[in-house]
């Protein structure tokens, strides 16, 4: 029975004496919690409140925009364009077999795409867009559009990539942005800072070597995640920095006709203005289609590509590497010349061919040139009298000038496919073969041939660095006002000192020019403007090499150096059979070469044309080289409404 | 003779109504209301199933509170070995009939609700051990004999839960019987040699329990051990807390919450989502809440005329101290996270009801304690 207390018992008052000590216990223990919440809550209140940020926040960086590439009129060659793609949110796909079967009737969408997108929707989480195609035509785009309320978890939008000219005239020097690789990662520390999905990289050509400033520097967006990492609502966003801007020299409508020039034809062309050093023209051939490496090029034509021999992936301009032939006899003059091993006086009969210790050296013109002096040897390009000259001369003097006039080192240092080719020296020799030089090599060094190894470009900076009087000209590619200016004031100053010169004959004072950066290569200027005349006689006055591609106008009239550059020996067989190149098979013809300035009286403009297996020099590069002259100078009066003149009185 | 033992039975109704504990109830109220908002809260400011079932679970077992109130203490002593024995009768039917859920099997179909045993036997416990030391002196308690039933009364319980399983019910069951027992007058030294008894046995413990259980012990000691596993809930609740700041981040504003970072934010840890969105100091107010709430409870027991009402308001207030400190100890890190809800906050029918049914004795004892007179 319940009963209340009896008034003496103690079991209430041991019953209360007890509760009041738990009630203590109570009170501690609550303390002990206050005290954990103002831990937790007050002390480290930042710390949490920076965890708890970090749990809401998540960041997704965002592709920038690269940078665009103009040509020296501000035409747009490597530009961002709009793309139509296809996304898809796998979250939001009912059935992904009915939507791709909807999808390969209205876009192109094979059997391929499917494993791949089927793969990526593995590896993916849900709510994370998948490119189901990121270069739709407009009439895909369009389509898909009118049947879009069909088809759910789709979602079509437009994007950016990079456009580049369809004719391939700049795919070389350009080169292409692609997809981001492992290799490509594991090699660019930078690379890996700025990575984000759907970033593409320069893989070749200028869009390499500039890829670090053009890239531009990721946007990002912060969204608020859950637990799960879905986004929820954008907190905030950054846009990315579109990357640098960049002007290169060249002249598209020069680069266009080179292209055209060579099309059907292996070969490359450089045009160059020889003070600035300004490049206006860099193609090689054949060339490809640079806009399908942007997404992603088809296995089937990357093997097409890459498998065929006349290689169209390689930028031959400069880094195609052939012996020099006798592009090189202007060199060996002028060293001969300035060494005064010869005078232009030195008389050679040439009989076609001499012996030397039982071997034979020929020369082209199987009957010889008869007696011949310097003058003329260079204008009917003689091989007997160039191994004269060069037998006197020695390969060591010979190498020296060649590399002063630009041989053998890198012309450019912007484009990392760039390569050196070959001055040989006896030191080379004995360092790299192992063995002595012989005099027999001396004088195939002569002619160009043997071991000598050149690239186009250099031929051309070669006939630049000649044909402006013998000075240290750079090549330049990037275009910028603010090296370009300090090079044109110096030629300024250069071409009023020598107008002063000629009143009143004073010597002028060579601390100037070296403070201005402009390198003398010559010893005494009559030398260099010898050989600029022989060169006019090549073109210009019957017997010369190239005087079948003369223009007689002032305006045009160039001169230039023939060559032809042997990829094999000629056995005494052949030589009997006479066979011409064209009887040759192909690959067995020899490399056609041609180097040329102009106009010749006020010389402004280098080229080189290399065209590979085309024959003689004078019969398969010099008509090209013509054609495009004519270009070159016609577009020169635009080319100066673009900068400052040099003269400063014309 | 008969008025001497026995409360007055012929109270008028507004007498009766008159000796409600008001305060008690507005604290209850507030609380329920809180409840409501936090609940709310869980669901993003949406009105869901989860804030509807809470009010209408709320309101529900208030009337019961209220009926139960008004039933004569009497009847609850007299039925104290009852309701005892038929919640254990539940819980060995959870044995053969229970409803699992997430790997655990508590609770018994009723087709209304999921009844939860063992939340009931929290507030059994305390009514048969009330009972059961009603008539027994202080100094009998400590007698081997009147010991051995009330170990048995909670072994047998918090054995069947354990194997539930559910470690935390199961310990807040043992804890609220102990309480009452001590209250009763067994010596404290006993206690202290269980105690060491316990601690020898741990290992033996360890060995028979659940590998989740370990992990939970382990992830206690060290949360960072598994961050995205055992330890993450205890991590997220700690960072949502921690994050809450002095005046915390704004009701419908935690973050944590909003983008489900806390894990059983309706039932465990709603004094986490709480916690952040109202801060340290909406925190230390629901603490004062349910120490008011104690302390009425206390008050009650103290004035209390018999040994039973006494003990049992003594022994709900302590229990109802223990699971409100359980669960905050739990959600801010100091205790393993044992699955403890917070009275009355927390969403869940059964522990809503043996609470209400819990403060319905407590004013039962309080009403028809009122009219007699010791003299």
């Amino acid at each position: 029975m319940l009963r209340d207390f009896k008034p003496t018992e103690n079991k209430s008052k041991l019953i209360n004496r007890r509760m009041f000590m738990l009630t203590t216990a109570k009170l501690a223990i609550f303390f002990v919690v206050i005290a954990r919440l103002f831990y937790l809550q007050i002390s480290e209140n930042i710390k949490y409140r920076s965890l708890s940020e970090r749990n809401r926040l998540s960041e997704w960086k965002l592709p920038p925009q690269r940078g665009v590439i103009e040509d020296f009129f501000g035409n747009k060659i490597a530009s961002n364009t709009r793309v139509f793609q296809l996304h898809m949110m796998p979250e939001n796909v009912p059935n992904i077999e009915i939507l791709f079967f909807r999808l390969s009737k209205l876009i192109n969408f094979d059997k391929r795409d499917r494993i791949r997108l089927l793969k990526k929707i593995k590896n993916r989480k849900p709510w994370e867009p998948i490119v189901i195609s990121d270069n739709l035509t407009w009439s895909e785009f369009s389509k898909l559009n009118i049947f879009l309320h069909e088809i759910e978890g789709i979602e079509p939008v437009v994007g950016v990539a990079r456009n580049y000219p369809e004719n391939g005239s700049f795919s070389h020097l350009i080169g292409y942005v692609s997809d981001v690789s492992q290799v490509d990662l594991e090699n660019s520390k930078f690379l890996r800072s700025i990575h984000v999905p759907g970033l593409k990289t320069g893989k070749i050509g200028l869009e390499k070597s500039l890829n670090n400033s053009i890239v531009g520097k990721p946007g990002f967006q912060r969204y608020e995640v859950n637990a799960y990492g879905k986004r929820i609502k954008e907190v905030k966003f950054i846009e990315g920095t579109a990357g640098q801007n960049f002007k290169i020299t060249i002249d598209s409508e020069v680069q266009d006709l080179a292209t055209k020039l060579l099309i059907g034809k292996s070969g490359s062309i450089c045009v160059m203005d020889i003070y600035t050093g300004d490049i206006v023209a860099m193609v090689s051939s054949p060339t490809f289609d640079a806009n399908k490496f942007v997404h992603g090029i088809s296995n089937l034509e990357w093997k097409k590509l890459i498998s065929d021999t006349n290689k169209p992936l390689i930028n031959k301009a400069i880094a195609g590497v052939y012996p020099p032939g006798s592009t090189i006899k202007p060199i060996v003059a002028l060293s001969a010349l300035e060494n005064d091993v010869i005078s232009p006086n030195l008389t050679v009969q040439c009989r076609g061919e001499i012996e030397l210790y039982g071997h034979k050296y020929h020369c082209w013109k199987e009957k010889g040139h008869k007696f011949i002096k310097l003058r003329e040897a260079i204008k009917q390009s003689c091989d007997i009298y160039f191994y004269e000259v060069a037998k006197r001369l020695g390969v060591n003097r010979l190498a020296a000038t060649a590399k002063k006039f630009g041989l053998g080192e890198k012309a450019l240092d912007v484009l990392n496919e760039e390569r050196l080719g070959l001055v040989p020296t006896t030191k080379w020799k004995l360092d790299n073969i192992g063995k002595g030089w012989v005099i027999g090599e001396t004088m195939l060094a002569g002619i160009g041939q043997g071991f000598f190894q050149s690239t186009p470009i250099q031929l051309c900076l070669m006939m630049a660095r000649l044909s402006n009087g013998g000075y240290k000209v750079m090549p330049r590619i990037i275009h910028d006002a603010y090296t370009l200016e300090p090079i044109i004031a110096t030629w300024r100053k250069e071409f009023s000192k020598k107008h002063n010169e000629i009143d009143s004959n004073t010597e002028p004072n060579s601390d100037d020019f070296t403070n201005n950066n402009l390198q003398k290569l010559y010893r005494n200027p009559e030398n260099i403007k010898f050989v600029l005349d022989a060169l006019y006689g090549a073109t210009n006055e019957p017997m010369g090499t190239s005087y079948g591609s003369r223009y007689i106008e002032n305006k045009y009239m160039f001169a230039g150096k023939t060559g032809t550059s042997q990829i094999r020996t000629i056995t005494q067989e052949e030589r009997e059979l006479k066979l011409k190149n064209k009887d040759l098979p192909y690959e067995k013809r020899d490399h056609a070469l041609f180097t040329a300035f102009a106009p010749y009286k006020q010389p402004r403009y280098a080229l080189s044309v290399v065209i590979e297996h085309g024959g003689t020099g004078s019969s398969g590069a010099a008509p090209i080289a013509k054609k495009l002259i004519k270009k070159v100078i016609d577009r020169h009066q635009f080319r100066k409404e673009q900068q400052e003149d040099l003269y400063q009185e014309i | 003779m008969k008025g001497k033992y026995f409360y007055n039975r012929n109270l008028d109704f507004k007498e009766k109504f008159l000796s409600l504990d008001f305060t008690l109830i507005f604290l209850i109220l507030l609380l329920g209301i809180i409840s409501f908002f936090a609940i709310y809260s869980t669901e993003r400011g949406n009105f869901t199933h989860f804030t509807e079932n809470h009010i209408y679970r709320f309101f529900t077992f208030f009337v019961v509170f209220i009926v139960i109130s008004f039933t004569d203490i009497r009847f609850w002593y007299k039925s104290a070995y009852i309701i005892y024995f038929l919640t254990l009768v539940l819980l060995f039917g959870v044995e053969f009939f229970g409803v699992s859920a997430s790997g655990s099997k508590r609770w018994i179909n009723l087709i209304v609700f999921n009844l939860q045993p063992s939340e009931l036997m929290k507030v059994a416990i305390i009514i048969f051990l009330a009972r059961y030391y009603n008539k027994i002196p202080s100094h009998s308690a400590n007698q081997l004999k009147f010991l051995l039933q009330p170990i048995f009364a909670i072994i047998i319980p918090v054995a069947l839960v354990i194997t539930q399983p559910d470690l935390g019910t199961a310990i807040l069951i043992a804890t609220g019987g102990l309480v009452v027992i001590w209250l009763a007058g067994l010596r404290i030294k006993y206690f202290f040699y269980s105690f060491i008894t316990f601690v020898c046995a741990i290992p033996f413990i360890i060995a028979l329990l659940k590998p989740y259980q370990k992990i939970r012990i382990l992830t206690f000691l060290n949360p960072e051990r598994d961050p995205l596993g055992a330890g993450y809930q205890l991590i997220q609740s700690k960072i949502a807390i921690g994050s809450g700041g002095l005046w915390g981040k704004g009701y419908l504003n935690g973050s944590q919450n909003y983008l489900d970072y806390l894990p059983e934010k309706h039932t465990d840890f709603i004094f986490t989502l709480y916690s952040e969105e109202f801060g340290f100091i909406g925190s230390v107010l629901l603490l004062l809440i349910y120490a008011l709430i104690i302390q009425r409870v206390i008050a009650i027991g103290r004035v209390a005329r018999n040994s039973f009402a006494k003990l049992y308001c003594y022994g709900f207030a302590s229990a109802f101290f223990i699971y409100v400190v359980v669960n905050m100890a739990m959600v801010l890190g100091l205790l393993p996270i044992v699955g403890a809800p917070l009275p009355i906050m927390s969403y869940g029918g059964s522990v809503m009801l043996s609470m209400m049914l819990g403060f319905g004795i407590v004013m039962s004892s309080k009403i028809y304690g009122k009219g007699s007179s010791i003299s």
